[in-house]
Parts: structure tokens; sequence; C-alpha cells
């Protein structure tokens, strides 16, 4: 090979690379996207699991949305507070104060308290068994099912099923209202994760079906609700539901409740051991 | 000769060896008579009857709740004793008006009265077979006098008569070719009166050859009636399936049976069609089948609907011991009961009662890709694929592969060897695109 076309080879290549550069630097100039620096700020004081929770796709959705000005600072429900006063800090506002919240399984009927009316041999999901007669094995149809759609569904390993009932870990929880979607029966809700006093069940049934198809159910006897002094138990049907903006967390109802239903599913699980 | 039939389909175990030959016994119930407000497709009935009233056999103790519902008769007389959520067939607590049976039946005035539909004007006859509150017998429970009701009546050119009876072990319909096959052309005359370019089919499977030739014979001197059998084939007697063995139509779920010109009744509504036409007398009773090899007097029955399924298992000699399974309706499509206490309504069929739960006795595998669920499937969908998109809860993945084509017949879990239960799958699917479906308006 001789020494031009080498020569001739490394201008073509090097002309060609310089015109393509200026084309390039010239692209870049003319169709410039603006990128909003708050928006960066914003993105890396999110958490980055892109899970969704807060209704925007992705983290960076969320932080295009806060930099606009379309979504309030502490949007983000898995980063909480400390999240929202960093992102407060870069957008100029103050954070609202946010309670953090986690996930409450309003059900104890575990396999001891609730009775089976039937043997379901069916896809091991809450979903599908709801979908089915019956719904499932336990005579409760309101009821945990205890298939762990929601365990499932949890990326931060915060729910579990113990005894065949799913139980929330307050601390690894997140709120991120997954498991909330997920259950056929509504059973979970997302309340203040330091509440003390939750009802456990979500039975409407009167209170002799609920007592033949779980002994760990809301029989609606209304004790409760005549026990507090701030207001903050009330009957929604047949069963009873704390307001947990009310609630002083003084606990008469809990001592009350014939069943011992009032409480935190780890709480109850004691008092009744 | 080849019959007619359609493609895919299954070939169940028909278990009708149990209940063919006995004769239907009228059973007359001995406890309380429920009524649920819900017996079918449609808007729920508003009861009009209250706590403590006095009522008649044959009056109607509930109306229509609005233009897909239907009216809701009191097969006994008596007083209404409550009205409460009871439980039903579906697993549901469902309003029921409960009636305490005064073992007279009194009827109300005129009940049984002959009539000559060949006098009645084509309105007159809808509103009987309305006011009879008659819905699809067959399982579905669609209203049958919306069904009477098409857009255009002119271009209904066929009147199919169910009579496939494709679930395994029920054998009412076939009893009733039997035993009262007039009554089934009778009620097919009066539709056919509604419809004056239509022909009428009466399709049967082949597998009940005392049935197509009673009414073979029933019909040699009606130009406009025709009897069609049809091979024997599970799903043979689903709606889609039955329109194209006779007709070669195709329709899927966006288009009704009117869409391609039919309008398919079953056996026992068209015998109700002639007893709320021709008998004046409105839906009260159905033929039902308590068989299986749980029980141990398989039997077919006259019931009168609000029947307990409880005192019918007992009246058939109670279940064997060790009985796992009992089913309302037939072992394909029918419901698992977690209770006897259900009562009759216008849409059960049956009860099959087993000694062993063969659906429990085999352990899911994993899926081989055989294709046989492919085979099988009679709307012609791909249930593999759609068991994927089940498993990941991806309703969008489900609806683009035509998941909602599926009526759950239950041919692909039946064909599938590795025993995966993909119709629970697929039902719990469509119930989630149909909830989203709701909530979107």
């Amino acid at each position: 090979m001789s020494l031009s076309a080498i020569i001739i080879t490394a201008v073509v290549v090097g002309v060609v690379g310089l015109l393509v550069g200026f084309l390039l630097v010239t692209a870049a100039e003319k169709f410039k996207v603006e990128v909003d620096e708050k928006q960066i700020a914003v993105r890396a004081e999110l958490p980055g699991n892109n899970c969704g929770s807060c209704g925007y796709p992705g983290c960076d959705g969320l932080a295009a949305a806060i930099a606009k000005g379309e979504a309030p600072v502490n949007a983000c429900p898995v980063g909480g507070a400390p999240v929202a006063e960093k992102i407060g800090a870069v957008m100029g506002v103050e954070a609202e104060t946010t309670v953090r919240k986690a996930a409450f399984v309003h059900c104890v009927g575990d396999c001891e308290s609730a009775v089976d009316k039937a043997n379901y041999v069916g896809i091991q999901d809450c979903r599908a068994a709801a979908a089915v007669m019956g719904g499932g094995a336990k005579k409760c149809m309101k009821g945990c099912k205890g298939f762990g759609t929601c365990v499932n569904v949890c990326e931060f390993d915060a729910i579990h099923v113990i005894n065949g009932v799913a139980v929330v870990d307050r601390d690894k929880c997140v709120a991120c209202g997954k498991c909330v979607k997920v259950c056929p029966n509504a059973l979970i809700t997302l309340e203040p994760a330091d509440a003390e006093y939750i009802v456990a069940c979500s039975s409407q049934e009167k209170g002799k079906a609920v007592k033949d198809a779980c002994s760990a159910g809301c029989i609606g006897c209304t004790l409760c609700t005549k026990q507090c002094e701030f207001d903050a138990i009330h009957m929604n049907g047949n069963v009873a539901e704390v307001d947990q903006e009310k609630c002083q967390k003084c606990g008469k109802c809990a001592d009350k409740c014939p069943v011992k239903v009032i409480g935190v599913n780890e709480k109850i699980r004691k008092r009744q051991e | 000769m080849k019959l007619a039939t359609f493609k895919g389909g299954v070939h169940p175990d028909e278990g009708k060896k149990f209940t063919k030959d006995k004769p239907v016994q009228t059973y007359l119930p001995k406890g309380d008579l429920v009524f649920p407000v819900s017996q079918g497709i449609g808007a729920p009935s508003k009861p009009i009857v209250n706590k403590g009233d006095q009522v008649l056999m044959g009056q109607r103790i509930a109306e229509a709740g609005g233009f897909v519902s239907a009216n809701i008769v009191s097969s006994v007389s008596g007083t209404v004793k409550a009205i409460e959520p009871r439980m039903t067939m579906s697993g549901m607590k469902v309003m029921s008006i409960v009636i305490e049976n005064d073992g007279k039946y009194t009827p109300i005035p005129g009940l049984g009265q002959y009539r000559n539909y060949e006098e009645m004007t084509k309105q007159e006859i809808i509103e009987e077979v309305k006011s009879a509150g008659i819905v699809g017998l067959g399982g579905a429970g669609f209203p049958t006098h919306v069904k009477l009701m098409p857009k255009d009546p002119d271009a209904i050119d066929y009147i199919i008569v169910n009579g496939a009876e494709c679930e395994p072990y029920l054998t009412s319909d076939y009893r009733s070719m039997l035993e009262t096959p007039e009554k089934i052309v009778g009620g097919l005359k009066v539709m056919l009166k509604l419809f004056d370019n239509a022909k009428g089919v009466i399709a049967i499977e082949e597998n009940k050859p005392t049935g197509i030739a009673n009414l073979q014979e029933l019909v040699k001197n009606e130009p406009r009636i025709e009897v069609v059998p049809l091979k024997t084939k599970y799903p043979q007697g689903g709606e889609r399936n039955i329109i194209y063995a006779v007709t070669g139509r195709k329709i899927n779920s966006t288009k009704l049976p009117a869409d391609a010109g039919c309008i398919v009744d079953n056996v026992d509504t068209v015998i109700a069609i002639h007893m709320a036409v021709s008998e004046t007398t409105p839906l009260m009773r159905r033929i039902f089948t308590v068989s299986g090899t749980g029980v141990n007097a398989p039997s077919n029955y006259n019931v009168k609907i609000g029947t307990s399924y409880a005192e019918l298992i007992e009246a058939s000699g109670g279940l064997k011991d060790g009985t796992q399974k009992v089913i309302s309706g037939g072992p394909m499509m029918g419901f698992a009961l977690t209770e006897l206490d259900i009562p009759v309504v216008k849409t059960s069929s049956a009860l099959t009662c087993m000694l062993e739960d063969e659906a429990a006795k085999y352990e899911e595998t994993a899926c081989i890709r055989c294709g046989r669920c492919v085979q099988a499937c009679p709307s012609h969908l791909v249930p593999v694929k759609m068991m994927d998109a089940a498993q990941k809860h991806d309703m969008e993945r489900f609806t683009a592969l035509h998941g909602m084509e599926c009526y759950e017949c239950g041919s692909c879990t039946f064909a599938c060897p590795a025993r995966r239960p993909l119709t629970q799958a697929f039902k719990m699917m469509r119930q989630a695109v149909m909830a989203e479906r709701r909530k979107k308006g």
C-alpha cells in the first residue's frame, strides 16, 4: 500500500469529520430544547424508583410537572416529608407539612378466627378468587382472602400475608397505594403512619352473620362510638370507622370493644394472646 | 349425512345416563319460596308487594325495573314473609321476596285458560310474553320480550329453538322433547306468527335421537318448521355456535343474534312462551335436573321457581356420604355452591353433585405449548396468550387479544393437559375490563 492512499484516506475522513462536527454544532444551537434547570434539580431529589404512585409517568414525569407548577412539591408519596422539603427549597416554596402515611388492612380474620366455607382450588390470586362464585374459601365475603395479590405488587417488601391475612410493615410502607388499588375487597386504606386505632374489619353484614363467619369481626354493636369523647368514631353502616384527624389515641374504644377489633393489626394480635 | 356444527369445541363425558330415562316429576315445595329480584340479565325488578301481603299463584310480585328487565310472578299462593337479602347461586346476597306457601295453590282468576294465539295481534303476544316475566331459561336470562322486539322484525329469517343441551348431565330439555313436544312446536308457532319472513328451526344434538324423531313427526306437516340434527359437541348450544351451525352466519360480542337475522331461544323458554300465550300461565315453573354421582336418586323435576335447592336434593334421596362438590348448573359452566339453601331461579337448570372433585384432583403444571386450547376455543381465540396477559393483569393486552369475545364456556380449561385454570383467569379479566369500562362510562 502506498503512502498516498493513507494520506488521502486520512484527509477525506478528517474533512468529513469536520463537516459533520460543524453540522452537529449548528443543529444543536438551532434546535436547542430548553430544559428547565429546576426540573433537573427536582428530579435529583426524587427517589428515582419510577413506581408511578404519584400518578405521573415515573419520576421524570413528576419532576417536569413540579417544575411547571402543575403538581405540588409534596406530590411524591414515597419520598414523604423530607423529599418534599428539599423540593420545596428548589422551587422556593414552603412545603406544606405532610403527614407520613402508611397502608392499613381492615381485616384481621386470620386462619384461627375466620371460618372456612369451602375448599378453594383455583388461581392463587385474590382477584381471581373474587371473580368466582363464593369468592374464595373464607365464609366472610368481605375479608382478606390471603392469596397475597397485595404482596406481589408491593415494591418495598412492606406487606406480607401472615397466618392467612395481609399485614403491613409500617416502617417499610411508603404509602405508594399500589396494594390499595389491587385489593378486590378494598380492604386497604392509607392512614397516618402513627395511627394507633383503626377498625380492622370491613364486613357490612349484621352482627350474627359476622360472628358466624369470623370471631375477629366487627359486630356493629356501636359500643365504641359511645365511648369516644372526641367524636372520632362513627358507624359506617354495620362497621365502625375511626376518623384519624379527630382521634386522640386515648384507647377507650379499643378497651370497650367486645371483639377487640380496634387497634393496629399487630397490637390486636398481641391483645388476643 | 354431514351434521351441522361449528369449529372448535370439546367432547366431555356426557353424563346424561343418570337422568335421561327419568320422567319429569312435579315437585311441590314444602318450605318458603324465595324470589330474588335479579334473575337474569338486565335491571333488577322492583317488588310491588309488601311484607304481610297475601299473594295468589300467578300473581305478579315484582315489576320490570327497566327496558331490559322482567316481571316476577309468584309460583304459589301464600303470605309475603319478608323482603330481605338472601343468598343466590351467584354467591352474592340479592334482595329477595320470601313467600310462605299456604299449600293451597289458589290461582289468580283466569290462570290456565286456553287462548287461541291466531286471534291475537303481534303486540298482544309480545305484551303477554312480557307480562309473564319470561327470560331465556337456558342460563343467561335475557328477557325474551326484548328479543322478540328487534329493530327490524322483517329482517329476521331464522327462529332457532336451541335444543342442543350440550352441557353434560343436563336432561331437562331432552325430557321436554319426549314428554311435551307439542308445547315446543306450539311455542315456536307463536314466535313464527311474530316474524312473517322467518323459518323455524329446532336444532337438536344427535345424541337425542328420540327427541329428534318425536319433533320431526310433529312438524312433518309444518312447512315453516324444520328439525336440524347437530353434531354432539360442547358448546354446541352456545348462542353464537348454534347460529353458525344452523345458518353459517358469524356474530361476535358486539352483535346480537338479531343482527344476523336470528332469534335463538332455549327449549324450555319456547315452552314458557307457549304456556304464557296459549295457556295464560306466566313463568312459574321450570324443568330441573338433579344429577351426578353424588346424589342417591338422580331425577328430573317440574319445579316451582323459588324452591330451595336443599329441598330438591332431599327429594332426590339426599347426597351420598363423601360428596365433595355440588354445582348449580352443569359441570362445564355451572357454579360450585358453598351452601344449599339457595332458591331455584328462572335461570337455574340443574344441580350436579359430584362424589369426587375432579377439578381439584390434579395440580397445575407449566404450559407445554401444545395448542389444544386454541383448537378447543369455539370463539377462535388464543387462550394461551390470553393467559399470559391475565397473569400480568394486563387489561389492554387482554382486550387486544379479543379476550372479551370469550364467553367462559370452559373448553380451553377442559382441553388443557397442564390443567391450567384458564377460564377462571379469563373470568377475572373480563370482570376487570367490564368494571373499567363502567367506570369510564
